[in-house]
């Protein structure tokens, strides 16, 4: 089947219900996509889809119907994207793990609303589990990346 | 000596019999020089100076060998020598280096040693000189014990200031110019007339030049990069996906493997049936392992769906298998001959409790808990004739290549292991059953890489978890005020748990039992605390904070009981009993942030808590309410006493980090088992915090004390009790069982 990651259409030879990740990780060789609970829990392995943060746990190869981005696809360190940029500034990060999903996750949730709440920021980052507990900088950086988005 | 080997042989890695040995055999072998690892493979006109700066062609590499697994070990490792080498970090490797002795940690044993911080008396301080015999004996190569900072403070600056004053030696040498004209800056060193000497162009010269080991480190006023705010080293790779873990290595001819070992811990595989698994599409192999058997796939999901089609015929687990005959065999444990430990005896608490007109007492439970780090077990191996490669992320690199040395047959010379970065720890990594297993699953399949990754479930089924505890307190007030404090901790010990694993003996007491409760600054006139060892269950290991992680919770919430009790201020009351300036510090600067004593309103409660452990006093204060939807935690108020803060940045992260990992836990995440069986095997079973339910948290780092330490593990202990003095405060609910889930609702 054929797939369209960060602007490259990839042709696959996998069963349909393999999902997304695996195919990212081990057939595409992309590995910021991480693999950490399979079942949804977690967030590690959040990728866009058309631009909207999905699981790619969850997400049979079968049923991609659109271009898929990852981290990789977002920003790179020589051109960060802006809510990379963020958490960078911040420090987010410690084992770095998580990251790649919450950053896909906030990518995605600030493209559908630029300018929100801190219960909004609350709601929409809780689904991506941090072993760490850099949650504190998460909120911070969300909110960073959320101005810089308003000022343009 | 003789002093020195009483000590030793009450404590831990120190009771092992080659260390015993060691000291025994005198102060030679101590003395010696190490080997520096990085001589091998230098070529002409590369130079190393010590076992952790050395310059070749591809530049300057600074060698940081303690694991990072998130705490910022690598960059902070790397700031140590950059302060005195003058180097930009953006312009030189760093490397975790390799395997070997020179690496060897000298203060990570003193842990295992019944030494109260707080004691600067000749047996503290020869048992603390112990510490670095032992490690550079036995090359203990090892992260752990918050002892990164504190073990490499000093020797990491000095090899930097000896890379850098050779460098300028050899300088002088080629200009024909004295030392004393000339400077370092960015990575070269300076003539008197700007010219810029590049220390990689000067390499050639520097080998020849013997190096300089007088050297005098630089005055802390003077630092450029230390006690200010840094940008870790790993930080754009963090947040651009480009990090490279052990689990996303990839190799040419790679293939992809998964363990499945029997879930009922320790009960190996009477046999299976791999029939069906071995006709489905991408896999290779499936072979027996140790306990299971290991499918080999060319991807890992593959291999993941064909592990759960092998039917395993497996062993009933040897252990005691039910949670609730686990604390059972806890509760029983409270008798004279499992008494493990007193370390601390004070007063007369016999005459004290029998003198009373009323006693308290309480018991309180906390549970196994998984580590469960987000990247969950993975390795690559690869084995070819006489030569074994091993990629991982470890905090054991050392017992790592002798654990494969073993399992293979080579010789540990033979075994190569590359550190990575770990996708978190939390104390996992120091075990190597994932390695063996990929080593077994080599030997199967040689002259090919392989990369072994676990699935969530095995990795959370099949973890050495915190052991669960049991203690039982005893206590009296009068006149306001604590009289007398009996706590019995009873706990299956994780030091003769892990020490068993790694092939060493392990004599005399546990302190871990009762680590963070025995050695707290508190002037309590009848004060006693008895550690029990429970006979061994489930294999157990070091989590983040080890003993205090949960014996920070029994003592500190039965204090905060008597002093309820005692109808005075547990601040207060902490602070009249405070026998140690630092301590006292540490109190007084979280009641201030805090503005502890002023009204909060209804339903809502402060809880404080204390504990010392490895070297910091930590204070938190915790502020809930009680709301219709159940407990919100509102605010943690922190502060710990380290020495010097090297990273505001790091610390602030790595203690808040603390806050967050012991307040989740206590939330709502326990490990227990039914025949044996972990039942909690995935993340919507063991949630930790959320975003939504964390707090404001406000960290403070004091710098009264003149002994550096170190932040990775001290916020956890007293997390949970002071949660739970919160929500006695918020409810007048005492809940003495973690977690709290258990008792009430979280938000």
């Amino acid at each position: 089947m054929k797939l369209t990651v960060n602007g490259t259409e990839h042709e696959v030879d996998v069963e349909g219900d393999m999902p997304l990740l695996w195919v990212l990780r081990d057939e595409l060789g992309i590995t910021g996509p991480k693999y950490g609970c399979g079942i949804a829990q977690c967030g590690a392995c959040t990728v866009h889809m058309d631009g909207v943060a999905v699981r790619s746990c969850q997400v049979a190869a079968a049923d991609v119907d659109g271009d898929i981005t990852t981290i990789e696809g977002l920003g790179t360190p020589a051109a960060l994207h802006v809510v990379q940029k963020a958490w960078a500034e911040h420090q987010v990060a410690q084992c770095g793990y998580c990251q790649s999903g919450q950053i896909m996750q906030a990518a995605s949730f600030l493209d559908l609303n630029p300018d929100p709440s801190d219960d909004q920021i609350d709601a929409a980052m809780s689904a991506n589990l941090c072993r760490c507990g850099t949650y504190p900088r998460i909120r911070a950086a969300v909110q960073t990346a959320a101005s810089r988005l308003q000022e343009g | 000596m003789g002093r020195i080997k009483t000590i030793a042989r009450r404590s831990f890695l120190v009771g092992s019999a080659a260390i015993l040995g060691g000291v025994a055999f005198g102060t030679y072998m101590y003395k010696r020089e190490v080997e520096n690892p990085l001589e091998a493979g230098l070529a002409d006109g590369e130079v190393t100076f010590n076992p952790f700066v050395k310059i070749d062609a591809g530049g300057v590499t600074l060698i940081t060998p303690r694991a990072d697994v998130g705490q910022g070990a690598y960059s902070v490792q790397a700031h140590l020598i950059a302060e005195e080498l003058d180097v930009d970090l953006d312009r030189v490797r760093i490397d975790p280096g390799p395997p070997a002795p020179a690496y060897y940690n000298g203060v990570v044993a003193a842990e295992g040693m019944p030494i109260a911080a707080t004691s600067d008396s000749f047996m503290a301080r020869a048992g603390r000189g112990a510490s670095d015999v032992v490690g550079k004996l036995m090359g203990l190569q090892l992260t752990g014990g918050s002892s990164t900072v504190p073990d490499m403070y000093d020797r990491l600056r000095m090899a930097g200031a000896m890379a850098r004053e050779t460098l300028i030696a050899a300088a002088a040498s080629q200009t024909g110019l004295s030392a004393d004209q000339l400077r370092t800056e960015k990575g070269a060193v300076v003539l008197p007339d700007g010219t810029r000497m590049d220390y990689v162009d000067l390499a050639a010269t520097a080998a020849e030049t013997p190096v300089v080991e007088d050297v005098t480190l630089r005055d802390p006023a003077t630092w450029q990069s230390l006690g200010k705010p840094h940008r870790r080293t790993d930080i754009l790779a963090k947040s651009t996906g480009t990090q490279e873990y052990g689990i996303d290595l990839m190799m040419d001819g790679m293939v992809h493997a998964t363990t499945r070992t029997n879930p009922a811990i320790g009960g190996g595989i009477l046999g299976f049936d791999a029939t069906e698994a071995k006709a489905m599409r991408g896999v290779k192999a499936v072979v027996a392992i140790t306990g299971g058997i290991a499918v080999v796939a060319d991807n890992t999901w593959r291999a993941f769906q064909a592990a759960q089609a092998v039917e395993c015929d497996w062993g009933p687990s040897p252990y005691i298998g039910d949670t609730a005959d686990q604390f059972d065999a806890v509760a029983a444990s409270f008798v004279a001959e499992r008494q493990d430990s007193q370390f601390k005896d004070e007063g007369d608490v016999t005459a004290a409790l029998e003198g009373a007109s009323e006693v308290m007492e309480a018991e309180y439970r906390i549970p196994y808990l998984a580590h469960a780090p987000l990247e969950p077990m993975s390795v690559v191996v690869q084995l070819s004739a006489g030569r074994l490669d091993i990629w991982t992320g470890t905090q054991i690199p050392r017992f790592v290549q002798q654990g494969a040395a073993g399992v293979s047959g080579l010789d540990p010379e033979q075994v190569h292991v590359h550190v990575l970065m770990s996708g978190g720890s939390f104390g996992r990594r120091l075990e190597d059953d994932y390695v063996r297993q990929a080593v077994e699953i080599a030997m199967q399949m040689p002259d090919t890489p392989i990369k072994m990754v676990w699935s969530r479930e095995e990795d959370m089924t099949h973890d050495f978890p915190r052991p669960l505890a049991m203690s039982r307190a005893r206590g009296v007030v009068a006149q306001g005020a604590v009289q007398a404090f009996d706590l019995s901790i009873a706990a299956p010990s994780v030091t003769e748990s892990s020490l068993a694993r790694l092939g060493q003996p392990a004599m005399g007491p546990d302190v871990a039992i009762v680590g963070g409760a025995w050695d707290q600054p508190f002037a309590i006139p009848n004060y006693r605390v008895t550690g029990y060892r429970v006979p061994a269950m489930v294999p157990v290991s070091s989590w983040r904070s080890v003993g205090a992680s949960g014996n920070g919770f029994l003592h500190e919430s039965f204090l905060d009981e008597l002093c309820h009790a005692a109808g005075v201020d547990p601040m207060t009351e902490r602070l009249r009993l405070c026998a140690d300036d630092l301590s006292r510090a540490v109190l007084e600067e979280v009641a201030k942030m805090s503005g502890w004593g002023s009204d909060l309103g209804p339903k809502r409660g402060r809880g404080l808590a204390f504990t010392l452990a490895f070297g910091v006093r930590t204070a938190q204060v915790v502020e809930v309410t009680d709301t219709d939807e159940g407990i919100r935690i509102d605010k943690v108020f922190v502060a710990a006493e380290v020495g010097r803060v090297l990273d505001p940045v790091n610390f602030e992260a790595q203690l808040s980090g603390g806050v967050i990992w012991g307040l989740g836990h206590a939330m709502n995440c326990e490990t227990t088992y039914a025949e044996g069986v972990a039942e909690q095997d995935n993340f919507h079973a063991f949630e930790g915090m959320r975003l939504y339910q964390t707090p404001q948290i406000e960290a403070r780092g004091l710098e009264n004390g003149d002994k550096i330490r170190g932040i990775g593990e001290p916020g956890v202990p007293p997390a949970a009790p002071a949660l739970g003095n919160a929500i006695f405060a918020a409810t007048g609910q005492r809940i003495r069982e973690l977690p709290f889930s258990k008792s009430v609702d979280f938000v």
